[in-house]
């Protein structure tokens, strides 16, 4: 089974990092720069050559033309062409965050090139040229990618410059240090005399690559952290040019859609394929053990295909329940005690000699991603035995061991060409290469054309891989100063790590960290602190969703906070700052955003402001949200404030992106987003059920970022978080009545 | 063989009547800025216009055009406005992942041709059957503004 293949494939995992939220552990894989050059030497990562980049790549798209006839391993990261074009090779995905542009910014810094030369292209996969620092493989995920490539690529850009400094230095007959670099033009001031980056660029890859560069200091930038620098991606993705894996085109190519058990678990017991094999159009139906794929000469067709077939399922091993079952489940295995996330003091010696004591049980629904670009890939069997992909891959290492246990073929046989991803949220990226293994599987069995493996909505909407249903029950005191004296907090909720090849690293003494990240290492300084974890098992698939675990987390924390505070008698956020002494930076992006918002700034009657702050990703953040509640109980959100600390800003309008980007997404989510099963079947089916946000949704967002030159963390997860508790405290302030079943919508608030 | 015209050309295709436009548009003729997001008109990716109106192309039958129907798509829309509005795009850096953004163009071109100063509501009114999951929806709503005011000078 699937399931087990990549354990199988002894996946070479980083033991000591991890793919999302381990807090502190990017911290500590700082590579020295000196040992970071030596392995880029030592690989040859750095090249700065005569490659001509395909006119596809100068547009940002497929990396086909990035192998140079003399050198087939294309392990490169910058490609600096006689054209005079930058082109910076991005081993993370793009899914929107606007990786290949903040990546670009990095190497365009050292370079001093011009922004209007700079191109961004997706690396080819390759573990162990491109293999992401805190996963061991090739990844993107964790809010890691800028973190992960601030040394490789400040590295490589400076080398690069070096090179072309000593090109222009030689050919001119001038000492080095006499050479000046700006704006993509190579000078020599005394003799007058200029070169671009591409005059000098073939003859500047015949130079070694330098063994010690200097890189600038902050002070001295004049890209990074700089406004106006444009989005690589921006022409490309306003006038339909962009290639995303669903527009890829293969010589020949057949389209597959896969009819996959209705209930988690399930199993084909048998098939009546005659109805779809009478579809005029529909190529071959195969049953398999991932579902029954039907092949067509387009996706209109094969989907009518599927429609035709009929199948009976074998649901002896499928989740047959409901969702209001599975939640009367988890509350029932909230009265026991659960493996133990954190135990510091004595909670119950501190609840009996409490005097105000708080309540509180936390519902989140399932939630599915729902990328706008639905599942998709494109595979074609190699005469090799290997196999070449086209998706919008996230977790390439992983999909290239998957899929060469598939075939049967070594991973390096299996060639990604990684696209454009149109959105993604933790989708793609999974542990056992879901529906690109489903692709590869297809292609095997048909045998005869590429196959596109397309994912409608619905098989995405009821596809699973959700954010776990969790239900959270915390019972917090505060004492006669106003100090929180006791928090006890149980979660129960499925792992998505456990019988993953993540287990080992991501689940620690029956506690998957992913599930308890942002409570059991809360902030708040509570005495006696006890967290405990029930992860029970049911076949519904599960998966880390933009935030992973501070996804609900951080939801209970801070909507608890602020029934602590009005417990206390304290304003939400002096009652946070008091907390706060020992988080400098948490302090600071709370201020920052009460400051913006006109915090304590008296609103009209209805309105109200809500606060929340939290760390995650290594990256602070703070929301203001203001609400308005009508007389009917609706909610409307007004306006949001956010300020947030990712050390040195790369791209500032990038990250403020990424902010208004989460704020919505979290918002969304809490307003109307749920999944719910009833009998096992999941109930939504399309957008007309899993409800997403829309433009009237969507408040005015102000982002804030603040200055700073600590190492830069990432942006893409980190803004979810505190956006829905910020709006469910705005909302208390009013009703005083505070949010704890999600979505808004169960209330009759939306 | 069903006549269209899209984009200025007319093109023939071997397709089933009941085949939707969207289908037809990426998979016969190979225009994929065109997007299939969700199927049932609900998401709005698959936005084209059929003589100058919105349209969702997944719900639209090719069969059900009516003869000499003008079909354009984020490939060829082009003119005044359309120029103004892929300029405020591109000028606000409006996109992330992208993938909904032909269908947000192809609307905002409409409702831009239709009102050269659109008020939040009428953005709102127009907007809403466009979904966009990294919620790009504050820059939409400036863009579309900036594009009015310069259509407007």
């Amino acid at each position: 089974m699937l399931h087990h293949l990549l354990r199988q494939a002894a996946l070479p995992v980083a033991t000591d990092s991890a793919p999302t939220g381990v807090t502190g552990a990017l911290r500590e894989l700082a590579p020295s720069r000196r040992n970071f050059l030596k392995t880029v030497a030592a690989t040859g990562a750095l090249v700065v050559g005569a490659r001509l980049p395909s006119p596809a790549l100068a547009a940002g798209g497929a990396p086909a033309g990035i192998v140079g006839p003399a050198d087939p391993r294309p392990h490169l990261f910058v490609i600096i062409a006689p054209d005079n074009t930058v082109t910076v090779l991005a081993k993370h995905l793009d899914k929107g965050q606007g990786i290949v542009t903040g990546l670009a910014t990095i190497v365009a810094e050292e370079l001093d090139a011009d922004w209007a030369q700079m191109r961004g292209a997706f690396a080819p996969a390759d573990s162990k040229l491109y293999g992401n620092h805190f996963f061991g493989i090739q990844g993107t995920g964790g809010s890691t990618a800028i973190a992960n490539s601030w040394d490789e690529l400040r590295m490589a850009g400076a080398a690069a410059r070096a090179m072309l400094v000593a090109t222009a230095a030689a050919r001119w007959s001038v000492p080095v240090g006499e050479v000046r670099v700006a704006k993509g033009v190579v000078s020599h001031a005394a003799s007058k005399r200029s070169a671009t980056f591409g005059e000098l660029a073939q003859d500047a890859a015949k130079l070694p690559i330098p063994q010690n560069v200097a890189l600038k200091a902050a002070k001295d930038y004049t890209l990074i952290g700089k406004p106006g620098l444009h989005r690589l991606d921006h022409a490309s993705k306003t006038d339909g040019s962009a290639v995303f894996a669903m527009d890829i085109r293969r010589p020949g190519q057949v389209t597959a859609v896969l009819a996959r058990s209705p209930r988690f678990g399930g199993t084909v017991k048998s098939v009546d394929d005659k109805a779809a094999r009478a579809v005029p159009g529909v190529i071959d139906v195969l049953t398999l053990p991932v579902g029954v794929a039907v092949i067509a000469k387009n996706t209109w067709t094969a989907i009518k295909g599927r429609e035709a077939l009929a199948i009976t399922w074998d649901d002896s091993k499928a989740e047959t329940r409901g969702t209001d079952q599975m939640l009367a489940d988890y509350r029932k295995l909230a009265e026991q005690p659960g493996a133990v996330a954190a135990n510091t003091g004595d909670v119950a010696k501190a609840f009996a000699s409490a005097t105000k004591v708080v309540d509180s049980e936390f519902v989140f629904p399932y939630l599915a991603h729902a990328p706008m670009e639905p599942l998709n890939a494109t595979v074609a069997l190699n005469p090799d035995g290997g196999c070449t992909i086209w998706a919008g891959s996230q977790f390439q290492g992983v999909e290239q061991m998957v899929v060469a246990h598939v075939l049967g073929c070594k991973p390096e046989q299996v060639k990604i060409e990684t696209q454009w991803a149109g959105g993604s949220f933790g989708r793609r990226a999974t542990t056992n290469a879901d529906y690109i293994a489903e692709a590869a599987i297809i292609a095997k069995a048909y045998g005869k054309a590429p196959v596109h493996l397309v994912w409608t909505r619905e098989d995405d909407i009821q596809g699973g891989r959700y954010r776990p249903l969790f239900l959270h029950k915390i019972k917090a005191a505060v004492d006669a100063n106003g100090v929180i004296s006791a928090w006890q907090q149980r979660i129960v909720g499925q792992s998505f790590m456990a019988g993953t090849p993540f287990e080992k690293m991501m689940v620690k003494n029956g506690v998957d960290v992913t599930s308890v990240e942002g409570a059991s290492d809360m902030a708040y300084p509570v005495a006696n602190l006890a967290v405990d974890l029930h992860s029970p098992a049911s076949p519904v698939t599960t998966l880390w969703w933009r935030s992973v675990g501070h996804t609900h987390t951080a939801y209970a924390k801070e909507v608890m906070i602020d029934q602590l505070a009005k417990a206390a008698g304290k304003d939400p956020v002096a009652f946070r700052l008091a907390m706060l002494k020992d988080h400098p930076r948490l302090a600071n992006v709370l201020k920052l955003a009460a400051d913006k918002a006109g915090w304590g700034q008296p609103l009209a009657k209805g309105k109200g402001r809500g606060v929340a702050v939290h760390e995650s990703f290594n990256t602070y953040v703070a929301h203001v949200a203001e609400v308005t509640v009508n007389d009917k109980g609706h909610v409307t959100v007004d306006r949001v404030v956010v300020a947030v600390d990712c050390g040195q800003v790369v791209n500032p309008d990038v990250v403020t992106a990424q902010m208004e980007g989460a704020t919505g997404w979290g918002i969304g989510h809490a307003l109307r987003g749920e999944i719910t099963l009833t009998g096992g079947v999941v109930d939504q089916t399309n957008f007309d059920g899993f409800l997403p946000l829309r433009m009237s949704d969507m408040p005015k967002v102000e982002v804030h970022l603040v200055d700073s030159h600590e190492r830069p963390t990432g942006v893409g997860e980190p803004g979810v978080p505190t956006s829905a508790p910020a709006v469910a405290n705005a909302v208390f302030a009013v009703t005083g009545k505070p949010v704890q079943t999600l979505p808004f919508s169960r209330g009759g608030m939306v | 063989m069903i006549r269209i015209t899209v984009n200025g050309q007319e093109r023939q295709v071997d397709v089933p009547e009941d085949m939707p436009l969207l289908w037809v548009l990426r998979d016969e003729l190979n225009m994929t800025g065109t997007k299939f997001g969700c199927g049932i008109a609900q998401c709005g990716a698959c936005t084209v216009h059929v003589d100058g109106a919105p349209t969702r192309a997944c719900q639209t039958p090719v069969g059900s055009l009516a003869a000499g129907a003008k079909v354009t798509t984020i490939e060829g829309a082009s003119g005044k406005v359309a120029e103004a509005v892929r300029a405020a795009w591109q000028k606000l850096d409006v996109v992330q992942c992208g993938y909904c953004q032909s269908g947000q163009i192809m609307s905002a071109i409409a409702l831009v041709s239709a009102n050269t100063n659109p008020t939040d509501a009428d953005i709102d009114a127009a907007m809403d059957g466009n979904v966009c999951r990294c919620a790009t929806y504050v820059r939409i709503r400036a863009a579309i503004k900036d594009a009015a005011q310069s259509v407007r000078a």
